[in-house]
């Protein structure tokens, strides 16, 4: 039933052939200006250009899944789903693997466009910024998931955006490094996934061989995760008022 | 009479209002019984209460021998919500092949519901550019997939031409025939004379349960609105 919930979102989202255009049109296109603003400061470019290849798809995941998961609500798709005998984990684990399958292609074709064509480099195999990238894919799914429940209409969702996932890039790092931030900010910083998830993309990017801080910001990443996954998962209700 | 449904004493609140005020009602099986009542009147919830999606705070409901909302019903019963809850951007087919495999229901059934519904030249379209009485058939396509037990729709003719809601009609009666509950809400009373029995609701509590002849005749009314309309009369104090 997982499959057959995975192989469902793939094709509704195969029938919206803009939608996967801007998904991997539109990353292409910012890595390129990032590029280009700092044209006069390669050095820059790549310190931020891999995180951001990593960032794209915890974005672009977090939007559609939040969207995709308010309409299945909203259409009484859900309510009828969950009066049949399915369980509640194969919906999540059905989104998971349909999401993650789009995210490996969104990565790999960002990530084609920064090492190829922008000259990014990483000193660890590329195929790590890839492997990130989709675990921020899934990440940004299960927070977009979670989201959806508090969120009445399209409109609501879309706000979301701004609420919960700029703050996130304004203080995760990228931007002013964060020993650089108020010590407040720090700490709202470090409360915050998008942190880990570009901490770990930096040092992989840099850091030879990989140490424990990487393999940390990895179990945060993957922990935060779960935890969004499980409460997305309480936010499934068989009986509603 | 052996009950498929059988509910005591049900409230529900929503939104902060009581909208059903302590219901009892017996559903017999293998027959079709229409819930009949003005929009607004508790029809829905009354449903759902059944489907066991919605939170009650008082009363018992048993279905099919089992408390409402047990797992083991999950299978048993079919659902057709009042919105087609079926997806806009796939196809007919695609639809009923996915709800298929949640309800672990082979192809060649899939393909029998199709025609059932009467939808084999829509199969290949998108079910957002249909009409909202194709939608309507995908939904309860969807709803008869598993050859439930238990069939519970909700207002399933509403906009439908006369011919297509006789020919539904029709196969309602064919599938109590083989032994399925149905149980149908419908605010149209034109429609009552279909029904084997009857439930009139009206705003929350029951106004009377009996088969159409029994209240035409009880009521001396010709016509199953004007019956409807007496009856209202007589509650009044």
């Amino acid at each position: 039933m997982t499959g057959a919930t995975a192989a469902r979102v793939l094709q509704q989202l195969r029938r919206d052939p803009r939608t996967i255009a801007l998904l991997i049109v539109v990353p292409c296109f910012l890595i390129f200006i990032t590029d280009q603003l700092f044209a006069d400061e390669p050095q820059v470019f790549q310190q931020i250009g891999v995180p951001l290849l990593g960032l794209f798809p915890l974005i672009s995941m977090f939007l559609v899944t939040s969207i995709t998961m308010l309409r299945e609500r909203t259409s009484g798709t859900l309510e009828r789903l969950l009066a049949m005998p399915v369980a509640k984990l194969d919906i999540l684990f059905g989104y998971g693997i349909a999401f993650a399958a789009v995210a490996v292609v969104q990565a790999t074709i960002v990530s084609l466009v920064g090492f190829g064509l922008l000259d990014l480099t990483v000193v660890n195999p590329k195929v790590l910024v890839i492997a990130l990238a989709v675990a921020n894919a899934i990440l940004g799914m299960a927070l977009g998931l979670l989201v959806s429940a508090f969120a009445r209409t399209e409109f609501q969702a879309v706000q979301f955006m701004p609420a919960f996932i700029l703050p996130q890039i304004l203080l995760c790092g990228l931007l002013v490094p964060r020993d650089q931030m108020a010590e407040w900010l720090q700490v709202v910083s470090a409360l915050l996934p998008m942190t880990y998830a570009y901490d770990a993309l930096s040092r992989a990017a840099t850091d030879s061989p990989l140490g424990a801080r990487f393999w940390f910001d990895v179990i945060v990443v993957t922990g935060v995760t779960l935890l969004a996954l499980a409460l997305g998962a309480a936010t499934l209700r068989r009986r509603t008022p | 009479m052996s009950a498929a449904i059988s509910i005591r004493g049900l409230r529900v609140v929503r939104g902060g209002h009581e909208v059903l005020h302590g219901v009892d009602l017996e559903v017999e099986a293998g027959a079709v019984t229409g819930l009949l009542g003005p929009s607004g009147s508790g029809k829905t919830t009354l449903i759902r209460s059944v489907v066991g999606v919605q939170i009650v705070s008082d009363g018992e409901v048993s279905v099919l021998g089992l408390p409402a909302g047990r797992r083991e019903l999950r299978s048993r019963i079919g659902y057709m919500t009042q919105e087609p809850a079926v997806y806009g951007d796939l196809t007919v087919l695609e639809n009923l092949r996915y709800f298929g495999r949640i309800l672990g229901v082979g192809a060649s059934r899939v393909e029998e519901v199709v025609d059932l519904v009467q939808l084999g030249p829509e199969h290949d379209q998108v079910v957002a550019s249909l009409s909202g009485g194709q939608r309507a058939r995908v939904s309860l396509g969807t709803a008869i997939l598993n050859s439930p037990d238990l069939l519970v729709l909700d207002e399933p003719t509403v906009g439908l031409d006369p011919v297509l809601r006789r020919a539904l009609w029709d196969f309602f009666h064919e599938l109590a025939v083989g032994g399925t509950t149905l149980l149908v809400s419908s605010h149209v009373m034109d429609e009552a004379s279909r029904c084997d029995h009857l439930v009139l609701v009206r705003d929350g509590s029951i106004l009377a349960t009996e088969t159409p002849d029994e209240l035409r005749s009880r009521t001396g009314a010709a016509d199953l609105d004007e019956a409807f309309l007496r009856l209202i009369d007589r509650r009044r104090p």
